[in-house]
């Protein structure tokens, strides 16, 4: 079947399986920074945005994506570098593996609450596990950067 | 792995209802439990298109489409403000909001699913379902059907002043509830929902002259706990991985014993 | 210093955080072969027959391979140096299957689609046999989980297959029954740990080719690059010199990937085929067919006098290594060589184990390495005898504690050279209010708030046999290149060796280029384990550096044309002390490359004699609901003695996510069989590992001591941190509620029928 879709902010249009998951179709288009981590839907790793929402990709039939926009890391890079700055400030991202999912979800917290307490963090991103860094360097990097941003992104 | 051979996304209720009058074809809800299933469906019915994502207050009932997300009903003020949270706090423990994202009211009660937090807590109000072919009737009698081709279209829930509650235990959270309850006290009486056990969903009633004093929250500590007591008895469990039966009737008891307390203290809203 | 003790970034943070594609299966070639396995339904049976026509019919199917076709000489998957110590009991693929999971066939074919078909179409005649299920009935049972003839152990560790052990044996300091006759008070315990999965986020991954010269590349999410060259030499019968194995970024290991668990399969297709292939686990092969931590039950004798004075410890390990003896012999040894020298004022000691074979799947190494299953023993003895005794278990420990100086007799003899525990006990004390807070306060809802409390030790590399070394180059434009063997597994240690290095010669770590674990181009290794890579190969990247200065300061001296002494080089800048001449270190890194024949560049390989123990103290503050058994971890505190830590960022979430696993350790992590013996919690839905939600508060603090042996004085981080949530939480529990839990994990409903029972 085909789908017409905008990746990244790019319309595109392909023909694809109609049991084809969105996690594998935007591995395909070269959007490495989703990961498969479970297939239980429960580790956040695949997490993309279908128009604004984020969702999980394994979850999802790319036939469903057709006529919306998708969103990964790949199109949030400057959000990315500048959120994840303060993550890598804590070393906190250490493996690396899960944070493409814990920094979209968390972009996509940002979005939805600039300023949300300690408890809302950890609960929005209840769905994002990390077996790596007890999570607690993570929330220290989200606590700086909410702070730049609250200096008005000066450091 | 999950196979789908054609993807149709309905144009109408009337063309889903038909298509899935067959076997090999699937109504796609969240399609998280789906996903994990090693299904072969011939033709995947997907009623993303047909305006069923909304939740619309009116001044009796809430209706809520069989599209709408565990996350909207989350963040529904409506049904927060009317329900004590009750919505609220029977998802915020599911996974994850990226999961609640995806996971629809439609999937989580046309499945009947035994670890339901979402039927749980519905089948404690006054819920109806609306079905495509069959029509609307009583969440409780859905529940007890058997799994057919039928197609749910939505849920009216009354707007029936009361007090409300849910209340779980987890073993972790985000994990499935080891056991769920849902409580609400309206001038209908008591009635208490237990889930997770690990069976699915169903309902108590407390004897009318309790439900009375609950009401007017003049029921003694002494008279709540003999009440939890004896409902807790009346809740079949089995055991899983989760946890065994035994635990399971002493959280019963437990969780129903905290559940009306709270209606207690709420008092009735009239 | 300059460099060593900053809080750093690491190097490949930036390429993660932003998700660029460095991980195995983002950069594979895009015409591989997949690669799955068909696993055994049974915990022990023969394979009387596969059909695999109808499989290899299947379109796009490349070859099925069964145990007819692999070579018949048996290895180990564990990543240990040679002579291994774990038993070589495995074939690629064998005809006798010991564990639900067990591979049967391998299918390779075009896409995943005809290789799921393929594997539906084999059809396999089982002769089904009766199983070992239990630990208890594995010793001297008549059911044989490796009957072969061709089975052997290479070490004397007191395996004998037909009795199923993959190792026995005892060692002792005293005469621990006599001591503890005399004492006036023993406590006695055994205490059941579970095996845990290291649940890293990345599973198990391996990309196979064939490069120009027909040898074998293995591209694998491994931290053992060249035990795997050694195991993928055994299992194919192929020397080690066709053989390359690298590692791109990985996603966690915890000791998972120090086992060679994805590595055969693909490897063998490819030598096969002379196709590139890849074998991607999923989360159920990872959770089913893996290396997880080893199930075992420690009885522990602790002996003390009324006052306190702790006179005898006595250690028997029950250990399950599952179908296979990966990690079986020396994981078990850690049981009791780190936990009993926790304890300097010992009389007598003796340690004693048996590890057994069963029907389950094979452990392996995770993070702790049986130290933390003998800890939690001890550790939870100790602090039963402080309440016996009626005395504070911080003061009980502080009485007898190990110090600094001592000799361990429990530790191979070690003396310790730098020893903070005393501090990270105190100050953990000081941190969450032990004094106010020991042992409990009734909330008065139904609730009670508690404390528990642990020490650990670890080690820091196998002492005379882990060896790392670093290769460290000038290059032409002062920029150094530093090439070491060890794996950075997220744990930065690309990034603390380059720290080592930049503190060595003076330069900022930017002036550091690192690559890392490649057979072919990395100097010898034994691999990211055994908490050895800061201790063992920073050690050697500080040789290496320390000669390499010695040689710029020559070719400097030629350069300037004075002698060697009267060269003074600050990292940027080579001046002739005589004449005020000078040439920096870009002219000295051009002038390397014309007309030269002095090398500009080091290898220095590092071994050592002694494994200087990490230690910490943890204590945990816990609200129990007593009613439904609910544990709400409040606050958790850490205080470790590493030495002194590299990079203080890096060494603190080292140990906030030792904590965590420890936790999920310690409160709900589980693995369970049927009574098939079917692994039960084979997904992360199944088996549940912490959430942001789940662990409270971290706090980490460091109290160091300064290990001379090491470099800049560091110790090992990477393990200890997992040890202390274990008996700190046990501790905790009873505090609250007076259960003494002895199998973890430590449920809700454990406590809340226990409390029903009393």
């Amino acid at each position: 079947m085909k789908i017409s879709l905008m990746l990244n902010g790019t319309k595109i249009e392909r023909e694809i399986a109609p049991d084809l998951l969105l996690i594998d179709f935007v591995r395909e288009e070269g959007c490495y920074s989703v990961k498969r981590g479970c297939e239980t839907s429960g580790c956040g790793l695949c997490t993309v945005f279908l128009d604004e929402k984020p969702v999980l990709s394994c979850s999802v039939l790319a036939a469903r994506a057709d006529g919306h926009a998708v969103t990964t890391l790949e199109g949030l890079q400057k959000e990315a570098e500048e959120f994840g700055a303060f993550i890598a400030d804590q070393g906190a991202e250490q493996c690396g593996f899960c944070n493409p999912g814990m920094i979209m979800n968390a972009i996509a917290l940002f979005r939805e609450n600039p300023d949300p307490t300690e408890e809302e963090m950890k609960e929005y991103l209840a769905g994002n596990l990390c077996r790596c860094s007890g999570y607690e360097g993570q929330l220290r990097g989200m606590k700086a950067f909410l702070e730049y941003k609250k200096q008005g992104g000066a450091v | 792995m999950l196979k789908i051979k054609n993807y149709v996304k309905a144009e109408s209720l009337e063309q889903a209802y038909e298509l899935n009058q067959k076997r090999s074809n699937r109504i796609l809800g969240g399609m998280l439990w789906m996903k994990m299933s090693n299904a072969q469906i011939q033709t995947a019915i997907d009623l993303s298109g047909l305006g069923l994502n909304e939740i619309e207050e009116t001044d009796e009932s809430f209706r809520i489409g069989c599209m709408v997300t565990l996350r909207q009903l989350e963040l529904h003020e409506g049904l927060n403000t009317w329900f004590d949270h009750m919505m609220q706090n029977s998802v915020k423990d599911i996974v994850g909001v990226q999961f609640r994202n995806l996971a629809t009211v439609g999937g989580s009660i046309f499945g009947r699913f035994g670890f339901s937090d979402v039927l749980t807590a519905f089948l404690a109000l006054d819920t109806e379902v609306e079905l495509f072919h069959a029509g609307i009737l009583p969440l409780r009698e859905f529940v007890t059907m058997p799994r057919d081709n039928d197609i749910l279209v939505r849920l009216i829930v009354k707007k029936t002043p009361g007090a409300y509650a849910y209340l779980c235990h987890r073993n972790v959270r985000t994990d499935f509830p080891v056991l769920a309850a849902g409580f609400a006290c309206t001038k209908e009486g008591v009635r208490i929902t237990v889930g997770a056990r690990p069976k699915k969903a169903m309902l108590l009633t407390v004897s009318e002259d309790m439900a009375a004093k609950i009401r007017e929250g003049v029921c003694s500590e002494e008279e709540i706990a003999r009440i939890a007591a004896s409902l807790a008895k009346e809740v079949p469990m089995e055991s899983n991985l989760r946890a065994g039966k035994e635990y399971r009737s002493h959280l019963a008891e437990v969780l129903i014993c905290r559940g009306l307390g709270i209606l207690q203290e709420r008092g009735p809203k009239e | 210093m300059k460099t060593v003790g900053q809080p750093i970034r690491k190097k490949d943070a930036m390429a993660l955080v932003t998700g660029q594609p460095v991980f195995t299966d983002d950069i594979a070639p895009k015409n591989c072969l997949i690669v799955k396995v068909l696993r055994s339904p049974h915990a022990n049976a023969m394979v009387r027959s596969v059909k695999k026509d109808l499989a290899e019919k299947v379109e796009g199917i490349e070859a099925v391979y069964t145990w007819e076709d692999v070579p018949d000489e048996r290895f180990t998957l564990a990543g240990q140096t040679y002579p291994e110590a774990s038993p070589y009991d495995r074939l690629i693929l064998d005809r006798h299957v010991r564990y639900v999971g067990d591979p049967v066939a391998i299918v390779a074919g075009r896409d995943e689609a005809c290789v799921d078909q393929a594997l539906k179409r084999l059809k396999v005649e089982y002769e089904i046999l009766p199983a070992i299920l239990d630990l208890h009935e594995a010793k001297d049972s008549e059911i044989l989980v490796h009957p072969e003839e061709n089975w052997k152990a290479l070490c004397k560790v007191g395996a004998d297959n037909k009795r199923n052990l993959c190792a026995s044996g005892e060692s002792h300091d005293g005469d621990v029954e006599a001591v503890l006759q005399d004492c006036e008070e023993v406590v006695e315990g055994t205490y059941h740990v579970k095996a845990n999965q290291q649940a890293m986020m990345e599973t198990f991954r391996t990309v196979c080719y064939l490069d120009p010269y027909g040898r074998l590349n293995v591209m694998s999410s491994t931290q053992i690059v060249f035990h795997v060259r050694r195991i993928l030499s055994n299992a194919l019968g192929i020397s080690k010199s066709r053989i390359r194995v690298f590692k791109p970024r990985i996603g966690g290991g915890f000791g998972a990937k120090q086992t060679s668990v994805s590595e055969i399969y693909p490897a063998f297709v490819t030598w096969k085929t002379g196709k590139p292939s890849k074998m991607i686990f999923t989360r159920e092969e990872s959770q089913i067919a893996s290396s997880p931590r080893h199930e075992m039950e420690v009885s522990v004798r602790v002996g003390a006098d009324r006052d306190g004075r702790i006179r005898a410890i006595d250690v028997y390990t029950l250990s399950n290594t599952g179908a296979y003896g990966e990690h079986g012999p020396t994981t078990v040894g850690l049981s009791g060589h780190k936990s009993i020298p926790l304890y300097g004022s010992l009389e007598a000691h003796r340690f004693r184990y048996d590890v057994v074979y069963t029907n389950v799947m094979s452990s392996g190494a995770y993070r702790g390495y049986g130290a933390t299953q003998g800890i939690y023993a001890v550790e939870t003895a100790v602090n039963e005898l402080a309440e016996r005794l009626h005395i504070d278990p911080v003061e009980l420990r502080l009485k007898n504690m190990v110090r600094e100086g001592q000799i361990m007799p429990a530790y191979y003899g070690e003396q310790t050279n730098s020893c903070a525990l005393d501090r990270c006990l105190k100050r953990a004390a000081d941190m969450i209010g032990w004094k106010e807070k020991y042992p409990c306060r009734d909330m008065g809802n139904g609730k009670v708030r508690s404390v528990g409390v642990a020490m650990a030790m670890q080690g820091s590399g196998i002492s005379n046999v882990d060896v790392g070394s670093a290769t460290i180059k000038l290059e032409e434009d002062g920029v150094y290149a530093l090439s070491i063997g060890a794996a950075d597994m997220g744990t930065g240690c690309d990034t603390t060796m380059a720290q080592v290095a930049a503190e060595c010669l003076d330069c900022s770590i930017e002036q550091i280029i690192v690559s890392g674990a490649d057979t072919d181009t990395s100097p010898y290794d034994s691999g990211s384990y055994a908490s050895s890579t800061a201790y063992i190969t920073g050690k050697a990247v500080e040789k290496a550096c320390r000669k390499l200065q010695e040689k710029i300061c020559e070719k400097a001296a030629s350069m300037l044309g004075c002698e060697v002494d009267a060269v003074e080089f600050d990292g940027h800048t080579a001046v002739d002390r005589t004449t005020g001449k000078q040439v920096t270190l870009k002219e000295i890194g051009t002038a390397g490359q014309s007309g030269n024949a002095r090398s500009l560049q080091v290898t220095e390989t590092n071994s050592s004699p002694v494994s200087p123990p990490p230690f910490m103290a943890g204590m945990a503050e816990i609200e129990v609901d007593k009613a439904t058994g609910h544990v709400e971890l409040l606050d958790y505190v850490a205080v470790v003695d590493c030495g002194t830590p590299l990079n203080p960022n890096l060494c603190r979430c080292q140990v906030e996510g030792g904590l965590a696993q420890g936790i999920g350790m310690a409160l709900y992590e589980d693995v369970r069989y049927s009574a098939r013996g079917q692994m039960l919690n084979n997904s992360f839905m199944q088996y549940k590992i912490p959430t942001r939600l789940d662990v409270g508060t971290l706090r980490v603090e460091f109290e160091s001591s300064y290990e001379e042996t090491g470099p800049f004085g560091a110790k090992s981080i990477g393990e200890v941190v997992i040890n202390t949530p274990a008996p700190a939480l046990t501790h905790a529990v009873a505090n609250a509620t007076g259960l003494w839990i002895h199998e973890l994990p430590i449920t809700s409903e454990k406590i809340a029928m226990g409390l029903l029972k009393k």
